[in-house]
């Protein structure tokens, strides 16, 4: 697509919009101009409100009143519940999520009868409404008439009331993300697999390592940059989780994520500050500490996960 | 009492379902109506004769009119517009939930609010608090009509000061006890409605006939859950979460002290079946027989219906304890971004005069706002054959007309909602009476910001 213009001479024309060097930022330039005004803005924009005694409805001035919001939610016990809440989901989502999604590849890479069928079929989960995994596995976890609580009656357990417990909303939270999520990780992590060049098993075999320790010793070092991708994106998923915990519970209007906020994440606590408080101030200084938490773990994924790439090897 | 979020539709799961859809920025569902007027107009209907009166302009204008689950108002606005060709009526229907987030999310924009906008109760106490957002209707003569309304329900969108008019009354929700006459006679309880009523005037005369009840074994629960109990009772005190200087109260007013109390009472007598009102659980709870009674405005009469339509003639309603009640009902708002404020304001107050207030009564159920209406023979001749031809059209006025108007706090709502949930808690077992009265004036603190 790049054009150039040259004079007579051979030297190029001045200001022409299109040279070697120019074009490539001016053909990436759409895309960073939508970002800018529908990422970098709002960001910054969210800042700005985030220093303001800020309320939706009301159209007076926005009272400044600096880290006043900051300094509230240091101190605001539902937002470290809410912390607390939002890591212990991810972390018992994310963990066995991973390791399901990287057995179920492994077992996708043999040579199966409908190889095809399987692999689409773990991907099933992904394409379903979020709504309705929700609305569904809510209805699974049901205290009084939910198949959770009839299967664990069988083996002579009490009822679970999981609404109204961190352990239980959690599980039941966490399997929802899990049935959701585990195919679509298999199905990256599966990609990854079979760009593993089959002489590294062939020199495996020739060490004497085959099965699980060639999958331990080869295809697990070799996917590290697969996996931290895969741990980076479940990171910003977890982290953001909202739809789940709100159509978990009894009364999801309230956003209150149980009633006494058993399960209410960082994203739930932010909505029901900004759309049921009308406070934006205050959700945007949520979502501002959000950023920078998912930033921040983020980070720590990526340093965990090539240090484990490293000791492997 | 209007703290109390009212569903019309058959929501729970589905409307925090659009919560979500409107929160990720996803596509409306919203269903739009249309009326034009015909070209050759026919001649008015004799209930809209009334506000043909008002007509002045005949520049033609175009009034959008949102609204949430069926106000009832398709028939006649058809109507109004006939009466007025140089009028065009869009009505939008929405979620309630997606309605109101919307509406707010448009104030806050300053532009696509459409020009009447229909509020909930459990919405007006915010939006009147921000009352430079609407028209002032006194200042388009709602002063003169004041006296149709219940007294509440005019000072419900009453702005603090009491100098902005920001809504007109549409419905009002009344409350009575909806309760099973199979199941209380099941447990040797008397199952006529005079009977029950005379048993429990107040509510712990209901909590001591809720013991009786159980005492019978039935496994069956007296109520449907503990926040259905607390909420009725803070509306029939004098003083709310809120005195009128609009500080929070908790603390140190009676009437909640005694509303709590009545409610734990319940829950320590194990009378509550612990189901979250909306619910699916809840929902299932109607089918099958969970508990007895559950607290009911004439609207949920339809929802009871919908939800468990074979326990058709197992119904019936009862007063409710303690006299006076309401839940739900709306308001039509004009917001000030609207361009034609008078011409909305002439639709409103036809939407919401005595004549039509009657139509949709008969069409929908909803219980006029009216007192006026009150003694009419067609409201108070209509009885449910669902609920064993109670005549609910007296038994819902007459709670709605019994209750004293309560002052409302700003904040009310979101207090509410905090406090609603430490109880749902205690019912849950997850917490004491005593911790959980600690954590609901804290909670309620919190929320009253």
């Amino acid at each position: 697509m790049s054009v150039t213009h040259r004079t007579p001479g051979g030297r190029r024309a001045r200001g022409a919009p299109l040279t070697p060097r120019t074009a490539p930022y001016l053909l990436i330039a759409p895309f960073f101009v939508l970002f800018a005004i529908f990422g970098v803005f709002p960001l910054f924009y969210t800042g700005w409100v985030s220093l303001h005694d800020w309320d939706l409805i009301s159209s007076g001035p926005h009272e400044f009143v600096g880290l006043e919001n900051y300094r509230t939610l240091a101190d605001d016990p539902d937002f470290r519940n809410a912390i607390v809440n939002t890591l212990g989901i991810f972390v018992l989502a994310t963990v066995p999520q991973i390791l399901i999604a990287l057995g179920l590849a492994a077992l996708l890479n043999q040579t199966l009868r409908a190889r095809t069928f399987f692999r689409m079929g773990v991907l099933l989960p992904n394409v379903t409404s979020i709504a309705a995994v929700s609305i569904v596995f809510s209805q699974l976890f049901g205290r009084e008439y939910g198949l959770v609580n009839y299967v664990l009656s069988l083996v002579g357990i009490d009822p679970v009331n999981w609404q109204a417990h961190k352990w239980s909303s959690w599980i039941a939270i966490a399997t929802m993300v899990d049935w959701r999520w585990t195919g679509y990780n298999t199905l990256i992590l599966l990609a990854a697999m079979q760009a593993i060049p089959s002489e590294l098993y062939d020199a495996a075999k020739v060490d004497g390592a085959t099965g699980f320790r060639a999958f331990r010793s080869v295809t697990v070092p070799m996917l590290r940059y697969t996996i931290m991708f895969v741990v980076v994106v479940a990171t910003i998923g977890g982290i953001q989780l909202f739809a789940e915990p709100l159509l978990f519970d009894t009364s999801p209007a309230s956003a209150n994520g149980g009633a006494g906020r058993e399960f209410q994440t960082i994203a739930l606590y932010l909505y029901q500050t900004a759309f049921r408080s009308f406070d934006f101030g205050y959700a945007a200084a949520i979502s501002w500490l959000l950023f920078l938490l998912v930033l921040l773990i983020a980070g720590l994924n990526a340093l965990m996960v090539r240090r484990l790439g490293r000791g492997v090897r | 009492m209007e703290g109390i979020v009212r569903r019309r539709l058959g929501l729970g799961m589905v409307a925090a379902l659009a919560v979500v859809l409107a929160a990720c920025g996803g596509g409306s569902d919203s269903s739009t109506s249309s009326s034009t007027p015909a070209a050759d107009t026919a001649p008015a209907a004799s209930t809209a004769a009334a506000a043909a009166a008002t007509t002045a302009s005949t520049e033609p204008v175009t009034l959008t009119i949102d609204t949430f689950g069926d106000f009832g108002y398709k028939e006649l606005i058809a109507d109004y517009v006939k009466l007025h060709p140089n009028v065009t009526v869009k009505e939008i229907q929405q979620e309630y939930n997606q309605h109101h987030q919307q509406l707010a999310q448009h104030l806050a924009a300053g532009s696509g609010a459409a020009d009447i906008v229909a509020i909930d109760e459990g919405f007006i106490v915010q939006f009147r608090s921000t009352p430079d957002q609407f028209v002032n209707l006194l200042d388009l003569g709602a002063g003169e009509l004041k006296d149709r309304w219940l007294p509440w329900k005019w000072a419900a969108s009453l702005s603090a000061d009491g100098n902005t008019q920001i809504g007109l009354g549409t419905d009002v929700g009344g409350l009575a006890m909806c309760y099973r006459k199979d199941l209380v006679e099941a447990a040797g309880l008397p199952s006529d409605r005079d009977a029950l009523s005379a048993m429990w005037p107040d509510w712990n005369a209901f909590i001591a006939t809720g013991q009786k009840f159980q005492e019978a074994g039935t496994g069956v629960k007296w109520v449907d859950s503990a926040t259905n109990m607390l909420n009725p009772i803070i509306a029939q005190q004098p003083v709310g979460y809120f005195d009128t200087s609009d500080q929070l109260v908790f603390d140190t007013n009676p009437g909640i002290k005694t509303a709590w109390d009545s409610t734990m009472d319940m829950i320590s007598k194990d009378e509550s079946a612990g189901l979250a009102a909306f619910s699916p659980e809840w929902n299932a709870g109607f089918k099958k027989g969970k508990f007895a009674t559950v607290a009911c405005p004439a609207w949920m009469m339809g929802y009871i219906k919908d939800q468990a339509p074979d326990t058709s003639g197992k119904w019936d309603v009862a007063a409710i304890p303690g006299g006076g009640g309401n839940w739900g009902g709306s308001f039509l708002a004009i917001p000030k971004e609207s361009e034609n404020p008078e011409a909305a304001y002439d639709l409103a107050a036809y939407l919401t005069a005595p004549e039509q207030e009657l139509q949709i009564f008969k069409d929908t159920g909803n219980l006029p706002s009216l007192p006026a209406l009150y003694t009419d023979p067609a409201l108070t001749g209509f009885t449910n054959p669902f609920f064993s031809d109670a005549p609910v059209g007296t038994i819902f006025s007459d709670t709605a007309a019994a209750l004293q108007p309560q002052f409302l706090g700003t904040k009310n709502g979101p207090v509410r909602q905090a406090v609603e949930n430490v109880v749902r808690e205690v019912e849950n077992g997850s917490l004491s009476a005593e911790d959980g009265w600690e954590k609901a004036s804290k909670a309620a603190a919190k929320a009253a910001g």
